[in-house]
């Protein structure tokens, strides 16, 4: 009896000795694996039904802190996007103040006064725009006034602090201009649309589409060579005395910001000189 | 009251006017707001100050426009006593002498420009002027004539509150 208990045992460790072996082999893995599939499969089940149920009772405090979150999140946008709408009128301002500067100093002979266009004239038959620099800041009437681009127009009113500016778009406007390459001389005027138009332009003159228009300096209104603009269209008649021709401004004047006054320039009144009609 | 209340309210209009609604253009027109607070004024039933805030709203207007003053200030005056005659002929449709008045007045206004340009010796062609200036300036006048005539009533009620007989 004894030794049939004793070959039992015997039996019991050799087979779990050999289970063990056959384990530590690897070559019960597959074995393993069928066999455990349905106890990952039962406990993943019960799992995700306890995290929902868990889910459940906790979700309104997750709720509660992610909508706080949230709010934080969306209040940090709006103050970047603040931030970058900022930056990108710094930059804006900056590009402007740079094409000034560059404008000064190619035309170191005069002295400039920058100034912020703050209102246009209210009435929208007249083209003037109100900058803010006055009197107190040495402006006069009578002062030319360029952008970055050139020629904007000239100093019509002055108070002590804001001054009016007559835009050479202005249907009032007659300048002395000078063509180039041909170098005839011509009269711009403005209009109620804004568009300038050359006259006078003598009828030997050879002028072509694309002509750069100057200041001539003849008149005493303006200093000569700032640039106005390029001829557009050139209309030459036969039968009459002058030529005439469109203009494009290289100035744009409805997105005028700063502007700069040439504050040495003393105009020359020459109205006593016109013989009176 | 009314009266001192028009020198600071016309002046935010001339600034605003100045400054933000000369640039919102259809073709070359533009919203002319004081004229039309000066007409919807002008239309109120109880108001009385509309020949002074005519004045005031001219005199603003003269010190931000290159106008001559006086053109300014006559075609406010002749538009308001326009508004003033529709508002006795139309007493009964107070938005019909709004929208009448906002039209007239703004023909008014224009012309009286284009007269003292002229005589200025500025070259103004009328009908281009009409196409592209009066004709759009006016659509845009009509556009905001019955909001700014709702915001003037209620100005006028604050201001002339309706008297009940016991």
């Amino acid at each position: 009896m004894n030794s049939f208990r004793s070959f039992q045992t015997a039996t019991l460790i050799l087979l779990v000795v050999g289970i063990l072996l056959l384990a530590l082999g690897g070559y019960l893995t597959p074995l393993s694996r069928l066999a455990l599939s349905p106890f990952i499969g039962a406990q993943t089940w019960i799992s995700s039904r306890y995290q929902a149920i868990r889910d459940l009772f906790t979700s309104p405090r997750d709720v509660a802190q992610l909508t706080q979150r949230n709010a934080e999140l969306e209040a940090e946008v709006s103050r970047l996007e603040a931030q970058i709408i900022e930056l990108q009128q710094q930059t804006a301002e900056l590009e402007v103040l740079s094409a000034l500067l560059d404008f000064a100093r190619a035309h170191p002979a005069n002295e400039y006064l920058s100034a912020a266009v703050i209102g246009r004239d209210p009435s929208p038959f007249l083209h003037y725009i109100i900058v803010n620099r006055g009197s107190d800041d040495g402006i006069r009437r009578g002062m030319p006034v360029v952008s970055a681009q050139g020629l904007v127009g000239r100093v019509t009113a002055v108070t002590a602090g804001a001054t009016r500016v007559q835009l050479i778009s202005d249907p009032s406007t007659a300048i002395n201009v000078r063509l180039k390459p041909s170098g005839a001389e011509a009269l711009l005027t403005g209009s109620i649309t804004g568009e300038l138009s050359l006259e006078a332009i003598p009828q030997a003159a050879i002028v072509n589409a694309s002509d750069l228009v100057l200041t001539s300096g003849l008149g005493g209104n303006y200093p000569p060579d700032i640039v106005i603009g390029q001829l557009t269209n050139v209309r030459q008649r036969p039968v009459e005395l002058f030529q005439t021709a469109s203009v494009q401004p290289i100035v744009d004047f409805d997105k005028l910001e700063i502007v700069l006054v040439i504050v040495n320039f003393q105009p020359v009144d020459i109205t006593p000189l016109i013989p009176a009609p | 009251m009314a009266v001192f209340l028009a020198i600071p309210l016309l002046g935010l209009l001339v600034i605003m006017q100045s400054a933000i609604l000369s640039q919102v253009r259809l073709l070359n027109g533009t919203v002319d707001l004081v004229l039309l607070v000066l007409v919807a004024w002008s239309v109120q039933e109880r108001v009385k100050t509309a020949w002074h805030w005519a004045v005031i709203g001219g005199l603003l207007i003269s010190l931000a426009s290159a106008l001559p003053w006086s053109a300014v200030l006559a075609g406010y005056l002749l538009a308001t006593g326009g508004a003033r005659v529709l508002r006795r002929a139309l007493w009964q449709r107070p938005l019909l002498a709004m929208v009448t008045a906002t039209f007239l007045g703004t023909l008014i206004t224009h012309t009286v420009t284009v007269a003292a340009l002229q005589l200025t010796g500025t070259p103004i062609p009328l009908e281009q002027a009409i196409n592209i200036i009066t004709l759009p300036s006016a659509l845009l006048n009509l556009l905001l004539a019955i909001p700014v005539y709702t915001w003037i009533s209620d100005l006028a009620n604050w201001l002339y509150p309706q008297e009940i007989e016991l």
